[in-house]
């Protein structure tokens, strides 16, 4: 199949498709046929994908299964995976049958809902995949729309305020990467990322207002994305929109939005900002450790003390991304193998874990730590399972938890050790955040009376936690599995990003000490 | 067979775990214990037919760049020490549960043996994960493994608050340890480019020459690795400053405390010490702490131990106590000691605990030895359990024979000596004497208040005590027959003869030399190694070589050993003057096999600067430096020093007879009069308060400031304020969205993005 990666993308959009014009009625059978639909069509899409990953060549460092055409206006469409994107373009069809599994009870305008479920699962593959600037544009900046109806449609009571905070602080943030993606075009003559990645962006240093700009055009370009990839991780301190999105988000909408939507982020930076502004990199990266270290310990205490679980979850998210941020810009193997490690490891776990706020919810209507207690006696199967996805977020190796953090802190101490210090003491954090609220919840006797009748999981729920148990063990035991992929693209963008510096001439900064 | 080993009880768990719906709580009892048996009896044939050490791979674990690790398993005399105390007493302790959680009034209808046995299993994995690892990483996983299987058996009983809140706090100050020894693990990769054993080890001089830039300054690299390393190992073995979380782990149930607060994973951080020897004899200072601190924890457990009440909690103090005697024992450089420590207290404190677990059996989850008293007559078997043990830890022997007497009283004073040599008699020796007198005074007490005086407490709970069944004394009576023998049997290996110590952990034989020839030989020996220069070096490798390539047939003697270890450097040197001539001698010397020799391959290799230091550390299961004759000055140490601890047991023994037999009103009266030191003490010096305000309470203040400070008011008030004219405009596109024009609005946004990207995008074009 020469168009394997644009099948796999536009599958959801079609079925999305087929529901907006074909489907017709609000009554109960209509509700299921476009569940159903939907499930039939990203299960369709994940077995697709199947054949990406089993078709990529992981000795190749380039892009692979290359499609390109024209487009309207001039514009160019092209897509191709390389060893740093395929993970998350598995980690999104991977999820998305779980999402869908997770809605079965949506009861409010179910094809619409589906149908923003499918839309998101296009958009946020076409950014995994697309090759074009312009395309990555629309690509990351419509996935927006379908998370803010999400939010907007089906969240909780204070759902308005909340999707327009996170609208808000995305949408503003882009703005500036628009700017920067236009300079790149007017600098470079094209939009082509592979081209764009062997492009030399100026890094002489000038003035702007009386600043000095150490880096020059680099330092500003890696800037302007830092503006928008910085949000949509979110990096402290511009991840107050998280914890509010989550609580206000549905189930299945928390799910993608922490599973998938917050690796956007990632992996920009991955596929722009290191590679194309080495210089810049360079430059920042001592404030980028410095944000992540505060992120991991800030975000880790406030965890400490919250009341509401999803927003508990949604900060230890926050932690979790620093580690992500962190190992980028070490630019070192172990820190960067560790951060894409992390961010595929984190969307099985905190999806998994807004999954198990998600069953109780759902029985309840309350994320209130308070109001629960004492599960275990009652739902023990729930407790393993929440036990298990606890310990994976609390990083305990053997789960896939441990070796992101692992390799990410790895990395760092190699180049930074006061950061990696702070970074460190993460893990007694999350120990004790984590435990904290699995104890509050699980643990005691069930003595309230509102929850002596509550029910353990069902079947459903329990299919739907067993491969993302499958894949936060495997990866936990056979990390290979992953490390293969992104090794050898890792090394070759590492390699790349070593000559410009080295050519650069930094005198005496932090030149990467990788290959010490 | 060591694979079956490792994985015995992982599938015991597993099948008890989630199978036990189809096969039963009995058949998941009879799985586990099964499958630990086999485990136990192969440990032993390992234990008893261990040739060379090696190493079977297991299949790949992390890799990236140049990290690579493996799963695999390391077996040398180190581990299979490990392999005996884990299996056996995890073995005895699954037959112990048989009887112990038959019953149980926490859960009336809910079935939980086979989590139980689950749990007990998958312990016992993680902790043979953790000693049977060639590597720092795949150790990291037993070792959280084993604090996870430590935080779900202290959590068993889940409807106890106090249960759950004491699984939590062992789990997170176990993280704080293992904070330190995660930044040791980043510090050894950054140096070594390796997390083996081997290579680091192999690195070791270089790195002991090294400066690492940590934090505000630069550190000797081995002291900082070294010192980072315990930091890790003072969490899991519960030294001062970490301890808090071991007293409260009491909270699992007892034959979880003998398994694991007191045989095995608690004695983890002593594995990693002498796993660890080569690093740790390069880094005096790091060394010296560690002496430092567990001489103290050996004196400050002690005092606690001597006002607690609960009869699990005065096991667990002199637990913590015990641990003390082991990691100084490894501070002043005798691991062989530390081991042997660890061996003999595994057998002897595992049979307390299970020996107060039948006490408590027998009085109905009783734990409070004030409500206990006259129980010998009612619980025979129990008692002499008990009494066994308490002879074996307070140290009773034939004092001056050195081996003849109780397991305790051989390790013990072996460590003690040891403590004596090897700070010439300073504080540490000075700490564990009076640790000694005091854990025989607690030790007697527990005894005197349990089984003698009259019985005090419910009457009624008195007259149904009742021995345990047959399950549970058996373990008792397997584990006496170690607290008797173990110390005896075992005292040439691991102390008492110089040259068996040696081959027994396959080290090499500079020591032999050293108490041969006297200091004059080490001393000869420490400069030929050092030694870095010349011709003289150069000579030496010819005789050198061809001396070891004859005695190479009869196996790795220490005598070859030392010759091959002279010869690496020998070796190593030549490469570095000579060229082509010198790697051949290299060559020669990896076919010997001795583990150095690669080393110094290795140095050879490398350009010539680094190969000078690098050169010829010799090391077995355990590495004790040319210079290190501690254990040597320990046999010759001074009759008063081998009376001492002797003396104090006796003192310690006379006191608590004083106190609970002749005068039993005396204990209160004195309470009274020191109160505030009796307080001092039975509030376990204050630390749990201490740390309660310091880190509990101020962490969770800052938490909220913020969260409410800082992300609701600086931030979100920054941010919104920036914003405020943006959103009563958004505010009233939001009540058009809920009033459903959402999807038209969503699709004007679409067209509106595409709209703004076709024109910038082509207007940056024209520009």
């Amino acid at each position: 199949m020469d168009n394997l990666l644009s099948i796999v993308t536009f599958l959801p959009a079609l079925a999305a498709a087929i529901l907006a014009l074909f489907l017709r009625g609000g009554d109960a059978a209509a509700d299921r046929n476009a569940k159903w639909l939907a499930m039939i069509a990203t299960t369709a899409t994940f077995v697709i994908s199947l054949f990406i990953f089993f078709q990529f060549d992981r000795s190749q460092t380039g892009f692979q299964m290359v499609e390109e055409g024209q487009w309207i206006m001039g514009l160019r469409y092209k897509m191709g995976v390389d060893g740093i994107s395929v993970l998350f373009v598995m980690l999104t069809t991977f999820m998305m049958p779980l999402t869908i599994l997770a809605s079965w009870d949506v009861k409010s305008r179910v094809k619409e809902y589906v149908i923003a479920f499918l839309l998101l699962e296009t958009l946020m593959l076409g950014v995994f995949m697309a090759l074009d600037l312009v395309l990555f544009y629309l690509f990351f900046e419509a996935g927006l729309i379908p998370m803010f109806l999400i939010i907007g449609i089906w969240g909780g009571a204070n759902r308005i305020y909340a999707s327009f905070k996170f609208f808000l602080y995305t949408f503003l943030g882009s703005v500036l990467m628009l700017v920067a993606m236009v300079a790149m075009y007017a600098d470079a003559g094209t939009t082509d990322i592979p081209t764009l990645l062997t492009h030399q962006f100026a890094f002489a240093d000038f003035e702007v207002l009386g600043i000095h700009i150490v880096g020059g055009m680099q330092t500003m370009l890696w800037l302007a994305f830092f503006a928008s990839f910085a949000v949509k991780m979110p990096m402290w301190p511009v991840h107050t929109w998280l914890p509010d999105a989550h609580v206000q988000a549905p189930t299945a909408g928390s799910v993608v939005l922490a599973a998938i939507l917050l690796k956007l982020g990632g992996y920009g930076f991955l596929r722009f900002s290191l590679p194309m502004f080495p210089v810049g990199s360079e430059v920042m990266a001592p404030l980028i450790f410095w944000m992540s270290a505060i992120a991991i310990v800030y975000t880790s205490l406030v965890a400490l003390v919250q009341e509401d679980m999803k927003k508990l979850i949604a900060y230890s998210s926050v932690a979790h991304m620093g580690y992500v941020t962190m190992g980028i810009f070490t630019a070192n193997q172990q820190g960067v193998d560790g951060a894409i490690f992390q961010m595929i490891s984190h969307g099985f776990i905190s999806g998994a874990l807004f999954l198990c706020v998600g069953v109780i919810y759902d029985r309840m209507h309350t994320r209130e730590i308070d109001a629960y207690g004492g599960l275990v006696n009652r739902m023990p199967a729930y407790a393993l399972v929440f036990m298990f996805f606890t310990m994976a977020n609390v990083g305990l190796p053997g789960t896939s938890g441990f070796v992101g953090e692992f390799l990410t802190l790895m990395g760092i101490f190699q180049v930074n050790t006061w950061v990696a210090l702070f970074a460190t003491s993460g893990v007694i954090f999350s120990a004790a955040y984590a435990l904290w609220l699995y104890r509050r919840v699980v643990f005691g006797d069930l003595i309230k009376e509102s929850l002596k009748t509550i029910q353990d999981m069902t079947p459903r729920e329990r299919w739907i936690f067993a491969p993302l148990v499958v894949m936060t063990l495997w990866l936990g035991v056979y990390p290979s599995a992953a490390l293969d992929i992104t090794g050898p693209a890792v090394e070759a963008l590492l390699d790349n990003y070593d000559t410009a510096i080295a050519a650069a001439d930094l005198g005496g900064a932090t030149v990467a000490e990788a290959n010490h | 067979m060591v694979t079956i080993i490792l994985f015995a009880p992982l599938i015991g768990a597993i099948i008890a775990g989630f199978g036990w719906k189809f096969i039963g709580e009995k058949g998941a009892q009879w799985t586990t214990t099964g499958l630990l048996f086999l485990a136990a009896l192969l440990s032993w044939i390992v234990f008893l037919t261990l040739g060379e050490a090696h190493t079977v791979t297991l299949f790949r674990f992390i890799e990236s760049g140049t990290l690579s690790t493996d799963w695999s398993i390391r077996v040398d005399r180190l581990t299979a020490i490990m392999l005996i105390v884990i299996n056996t007493v995890s073995a005895l302790v699954h037959l112990y549960s048989f009887g112990y959680m038959a019953h149980d009034p926490q859960f009336e209808h809910t079935p939980y043996r086979a989590r139980f046995f689950a749990y007990l299993s998958l312990f016992t994995f993680a902790m043979l994960a953790l000693v049977t690892s060639d590597n720092l990483v795949q150790m990291f996983f037993g070792w959280e493994g084993v604090g996870l299987a430590s935080y779900l058996l202290i959590g068993f009983y889940y409807k106890k608050p106090s249960a759950g809140a004491a699984a939590i706090k062992a789990f997170v100050v176990n993280r704080v340890g293992d904070f330190g020894f995660a930044l040791g693990i980043f510090g050894l990769f950054f140096l070594t480019d390796s997390i083996q054993f081997d290579n680091i080890f192999a690195a070791v001089p270089t790195i002991a020459e090294t400066e690492l830039h940590f934090l505000w300054t630069d550190w000797n690299a081995a002291e900082l690795i070294a010192f980072l390393l315990f930091i890790g190992a003072m969490g899991k073995s519960a030294q001062l400053l970490l301890h808090t979380w071991l007293p409260d782990a009491m909270e699992g149930p007892t034959p979880v405390s003998a398994l694991i607060h007191a045989a095995t994973m608690v004695t983890a951080g002593v594995f990693l010490v002498c796993r660890m020897s080569p690093l740790m004899e390069f880094a005096p200072n790091a060394t010296a702490f560690i002496t430092f601190l567990g001489a103290t924890t050996a004196f400050f457990a002690a005092t606690i131990g001597l006002v607690q009440n609960d009869i699990k909690r005065v096991i667990a103090y002199s637990t913590c106590s015990q641990l003390g005697y082991m990691f100084v024992a490894a501070g002043v450089g005798v691991y062989p000691v530390a081991m042997f420590h660890l061996l003999t207290h595994a057998f002897f404190k595992a049979m307390l605990f299970l020996g107060a677990g039948s006490v408590i059996h027998a009085m109905h989850h009783e734990q409070d030895m004030r409500n206990y008293g006259n129980l010998r007559h009612k619980i025979p078997l129990t008692f002499w359990a008990m009494m066994i043990g308490t002879l074996a830890i307070t140290g009773v022997g034939i004092p001056l024979t050195g081996w003849l007497g109780f397991a305790g009283f051989v390790s013990k004073d072996a460590v003690i000596e040891s403590a004596w040599a090897g700070t010439s008699g300073g504080y540490a020796f000075w700490m564990l004497v009076i640790a000694a007198l005091f854990t025989s005074f607690y030790s007697w007490r527990l005894m005197f208040m349990t089984f003698y005086g009259k019985a005090r407490g419910d009457k009624h709970t008195h007259d149904h005590a009742h021995e345990s069944p047959r399950v549970m004394t058996i373990p008792l009576g397997v584990l006496a027959i170690g607290a008797i023998f173990s110390g005896m049997v075992f005292y040439s290996s691991f102390f008492g003869n110089h040259d068996k110590v040696l081959s027994f952990f396959g080290m090499p034989a500079h020591h032999a030399e050293a108490s041969e020839h006297g200091e004059e030989a080490a001393h000869g020996e420490e400069t030929a190694m050092a030694d870095t220069a010349t011709g003289e070096g150069a000579d030496e490798a010819a005789p050198a070589e061809a001396s070891s390539e004859a005695a190479a047939e009869e196996t790795a003697t220490a005598d070859t050993a030392t010759e091959v270890g002279a010869e690496g450097t020998a070796t190593a040197d030549t490469a570095t003057e000579e060229g082509a001539e010198g790697t051949v001698t290299a060559d020669t010397a990896i076919e010997e096999g001795a583990e150095a020799t690669a080393m110094a391959d290795d140095a050879a290799g490398e350009d010539g600067n680094h190969a000078a230091p690098a050169a010829g550390l010799e090391y077995g299961a355990i590495y004790m430096a040319p210079d290190n004759t501690v254990m040597d000055d320990a046999h010759h140490a001074p009759v008063w020093v081998k009376l001492t601890p002797f003396v104090a047991m006796l003192i310690g023994f006379g006191v608590a007879y004083w106190f609970y037999i002749v005068n039993p009103t005396l204990p209160r009266k004195l309470a009274k009069q020191q109160r505030p030191l009796y307080l001092f003490l039975l509030n376990k010096w204050y630390f749990d308060e201490a740390y309660d305000f310091l880190f509990v309470r101020s962490a969770k203040g800052l938490g909220r400031f913020f969260w409410k400070r800082g992300d609701g008011g600086v931030i979100d008030g920054g941010i919104n304020g920036l914003a405020m004219g943006i959103i009563p405009f958004f505010t009233k596109l939001a009540g058009r969205a809920q009033s459903g024009f959402i999807f038209t609005y969503a699709f004007a946004m679409v067209i509106g993005i595409v709209l703004l990207v076709t024109w910038m995008s082509i207007s940056g074009g024209a520009h």
